[in-house]
């Protein structure tokens, strides 16, 4: 007993010093900003219509817009399990505020889910339509991004 | 050993004399208030100043929502390494913000980091940046403030530790760092001045992308190479050509949408920023991008 209890504290104190080293690939934190790349894929079509750098394409922004709806839908559950914030491993930008206010955070990306089904409506309807919708996009990111996206 | 005492006695005081000279609040110039008082006030240009110079970003409340006529009722903390400043109101109400405030006293306060009781205010407040603004901009903001709606929120203490709770020492940083010299000395096209006068002058960028010295004042040699973010984990960006690597097209369309090249959406403190550089004219997001692009 006296024996295995100082070797199960070093174990435990390995097991905890490999998973801070290789934190920085764990899967959930690697889903979740795959994630957030893949809406950077499509908002690279939608962003520069709106900026007037490409010209209209009402196919284009269509497929964007459904992609991004169906992003957007993807299940969060398992993507955010507590200690993978920035305080506690590196390669992540995650706020530990998210975890103070999953309800906050959940509502946030509830507005994001909320703006995309909006832009899958009209992302068709011309240039008019799609500019606020787009606004709309940009917005529900900058607004979780404030408060639970560390800057660089 | 009386006349040591007496020798130690006019020492200290002449030390003390010689501190009181040296940090005393030098407001405007009477040739300035006079050219001031003749200028006629525009609220309308006032509301572009108001969003080329970002006092939004800072004076809304902690929560406040992105709105075309914002309350200015102050609140929001910012961590630095001499303690917390909170934002005050300086919305027109005339018991808790600046409601009472006459045209001088505004440019004071803008120009010279002076409050109308004649005490220094802490460079949290960009005055070293507003010291180059045009007479006219200061008027007309100040005539666009009068418009905006009143908030009684009382104004919070700022958080900070002993010596920084002296006001008075201000007057020896302001003797360090408060210039209304430009940080680019030569802008051959008007773009290239505008884009100055809105980057070094009105929108104080430099105030977080360039690092401060050990006092607090900004790191010239630096400009806009970024640093530590004082207010949290990470760091400001370097906002250099070669680093950021941006042309000027993308910088004005950032400024405009908050999309970087690659389509990441800004967020923290940029967010706000952005939100209020998308109110400004085209032409004035790409002198700032200009501007940006010719630092070397």
């Amino acid at each position: 007993m006296s024996l295995r209890r100082p070797l199960f504290a070093t174990t435990l104190g390995l097991v905890t010093f490999a998973t801070a080293a290789l934190a920085d690939t764990d899967p959930a934190v690697e889903a979740r900003q795959s994630q957030f790349k893949l809406f950077a894929h499509n908002l690279a079509v939608l962003g520069p219509m709106v900026q007037g750098q490409m010209e209209y394409d009402a196919e284009a922004a269509q497929t964007a817009a459904d992609n991004l709806f169906h992003l957007t839908r993807h299940d969060q559950g398992r993507m955010w399990p507590e200690g993978t914030d920035n305080a506690s491993i590196d390669g992540t930008r995650a706020l530990p505020a998210i975890w103070e206010d999953l309800d906050d955070f959940a509502a946030k990306f509830g507005a994001l889910q909320a703006a995309a089904e909006n832009l899958q409506g009209v992302a068709g309807d011309g240039m008019d339509a799609l500019r606020p919708a787009v606004g709309q996009l940009g917005g529900a990111c900058a607004a979780c991004h404030d408060d639970y996206r560390s800057e660089r | 050993m009386r006349r040591l005492a007496l020798a130690v006695a006019v020492l200290a005081g002449g030390a003390a004399v010689t501190f009181w000279w040296l940090t005393r609040p030098e407001p405007l110039d009477a040739a300035t208030l006079e050219a001031l008082a003749a200028l006629e006030a525009d609220p309308a240009r006032g509301e572009a100043v108001f969003w080329a110079s970002g006092c939004a970003a800072c004076h809304v409340e902690p929560e406040a929502e992105d709105a075309d006529r914002p309350v200015l009722s102050g609140g929001q903390r910012f961590e630095t390494a001499f303690g917390a400043f909170i934002a005050p109101n300086i919305s027109p109400d005339t018991d808790h913000g600046i409601g009472g405030w006459t045209r001088a006293e505004f440019a004071n306060a803008m120009l010279r980091g002076i409050s109308p009781s004649g005490q220094h205010y802490y460079p949290a407040f960009p005055y070293s940046a507003y010291i180059r603004a045009k007479l006219q901009d200061v008027a007309d903001l100040h005539a666009f403030i009068e418009t905006l709606p009143e908030s009684n929120m009382p104004n919070a203490a700022h958080d900070l530790g002993f010596p920084f709770t002296l006001r008075r020492g201000l007057g020896l940083w302001k003797r360090l760092y408060l210039t209304d010299d430009w940080v680019m000395e030569e802008v051959p096209t008007p773009e290239l001045e505008r884009g100055r006068y809105l980057v070094e002058a009105l929108s104080h960028c430099a105030e977080c992308h360039t690092p401060r010295d050990r006092l607090g004042g900004l790191n010239t040699a630096a400009w806009m190479e970024g640093g530590p973010n004082p207010s949290g984990r990470g760091r400001i960006p370097d906002i250099t050509p070669d680093e950021l690597g941006w042309s000027a097209e993308e910088i004005a369309l950032y400024l405009d949408s908050g999309f970087t090249p690659h389509f990441d959406v800004a967020g923290g403190t940029m967010a706000a920023v952005v939100r209020a550089m998308a109110r400004l004219e085209a032409e004035d997001r790409a002198a700032i991008a200009a501007y940006l692009r010719a630092l070397d």
